[in-house]
């Protein structure tokens, strides 16, 4: 499982996050990504729909927003 | 058999972009969206920290474009590169701080970059002769086309009809007579064209998708940047001018005073990076000092976060002033009276 801490962030960073480290990964790894802009919740979701990864877990800890998702094929 | 062509579309989120892109699919070329993040975006963060705006869930607009289109959006940090086209915009500012016509060189710049990278063929903006004031003239049209580096690569599908041909309409990639001659700044072609292809949620931004077009906003900046002596911002500032109530009571300090809760909770976030001043004794909002404070600016500093207090009519209100290391004083104030703060202090 590979973390991205992506607190204090504000959308749409997180998601520029998400995306760079994504790029550098294969298809089925796991990425968990850890924010604190609970815009993400929307936003990192929508972006893996259009992008094709898929979103296998949201959280929210202690007002932490916890995304697990799964590298898709494309 | 016939190459598949690949075009890449600028989608700020609004309608004209995603008008643009639909164009293409329906011509059946691939396309993919491009989305820059200059720090300065209306989309994304500001609806994050005002609880006011929570009350309906906000979208990324760019992100619902893609997915109302079906098609991948690449969202690109440009924080850093596009420090050079605010400071120094070769164009000129609009009727505040933007630099629109260098900004839209710059982006369709950096998408005929990544084209390159990527193999696409062609650029497409939602660009409409008319539609702005300063970036989107007939005459700019081909200046964004020549500085970009795109030349002929650059095709605006909505108002094609009116401009020379592109290398996409040429090679017989995309249909000329199956584009658009909009022009002006009417809306109506665009809602058409919209219901047409049954979009009926997107986004209409009542002042575009920049900070930097609004007057307030660039006021701020403007000041921040006279403070400093030289232009130069980190993401930091900028997101700092987008909260707050803004006061410069000295040349060598200013305040920053949340407006409710969700900027007080967004202005914890900066207590390592400044002196901070909260009201003790009553309620109030939570207030960043950015600049260097002496003890009699300190008083005058209380007395103007306690004016935004529940203790605003009292005597007394206690003032707790920490400094960035966390280190905390009180000092006891009696709250400025409305009319004893300058107008000429507000940013």
């Amino acid at each position: 499982m590979i973390e991205l801490d992506a607190r204090r962030l504000m959308c749409p960073m997180p998601v520029i996050k998400t995306q760079n480290i994504i790029k550098t990964l294969s298809p089925g790894d796991n990425v968990r990504v850890t924010c604190t802009d609970p815009g993400v919740m929307q936003d990192i979701p929508a972006w893996c729909r259009i992008n094709g990864h898929i979103v296998l877990k949201t959280e929210e800890i202690d007002y932490e927003f916890i995304l697990t998702i799964e590298v898709g094929s494309d | 058999m016939t190459k598949q062509r690949k075009a890449v579309a600028l989608i700020s989120g609004g309608l004209d972009s995603l008008l643009a892109a639909k164009v293409m699919l329906e011509q059946g070329i691939h396309v993919e969206g491009i989305n820059f993040y200059t720090g300065f975006c209306v989309e994304g963060h500001t609806h994050a920290i005002r609880k006011k705006d929570k009350v309906k869930p906000k979208r990324n607009n760019a992100l619902w474009s893609a997915e109302t289109l079906g098609i991948k959006l690449h969202i690109i940090d440009v924080i850093e590169e596009y420090k050079d086209v605010l400071i120094n915009p070769k164009h000129g500012y609009g009727q505040n701080m933007n630099p629109c016509l260098d900004c839209k060189v710059f982006m369709v710049g950096k998408a005929k970059e990544w084209a390159d990278e990527n193999g696409f063929d062609f650029i497409i903006t939602g660009e409409v002769i008319g539609q702005r004031p300063m970036s989107q003239r007939r005459e700019t049209m081909p200046i964004i086309s020549a500085e970009s580096g795109a030349d002929d690569r650059l095709l605006r599908p909505l108002c094609a009809q009116n401009l020379p041909e592109t290398l996409p309409e040429r090679e017989g990639w995309v249909n000329r007579d199956e584009l658009f001659d909009f022009s002006g700044r009417t809306r109506k072609p665009q809602m058409a064209l919209a219901e047409k292809f049954g979009f009926d949620d997107y986004a209409q931004p009542a002042g575009g998708c920049c900070f930097l077009t609004d007057k307030a906003y660039s006021v701020k900046l403007t000041d921040l940047w006279a403070s400093r002596g030289n232009k130069e911002y980190e993401i930091d500032d900028i997101m700092l001018l987008k909260v707050g109530r803004h006061f410069r009571p000295k040349p060598h300090f200013k305040l920053i005073v949340a407006r409710e809760e969700g900027e007080n909770n967004f202005l914890q976030g900066y207590k390592k990076q400044f002196i901070t001043l909260r009201t003790m004794s009553h309620k109030g909002p939570l207030t960043l000092l950015d600049g260097t404070a002496s003890d009699d600016d300190l008083e005058l500093a209380a007395k103007i976060v306690a004016r935004f207090s529940q203790g605003r009519d009292a005597e007394e209100v206690d003032v707790e002033v920490s400094d960035k290391n966390g280190v905390a004083k009180n000092i006891t104030i009696k709250p400025f009276l409305p009319d004893e703060i300058n107008e000429a202090w507000r940013v």
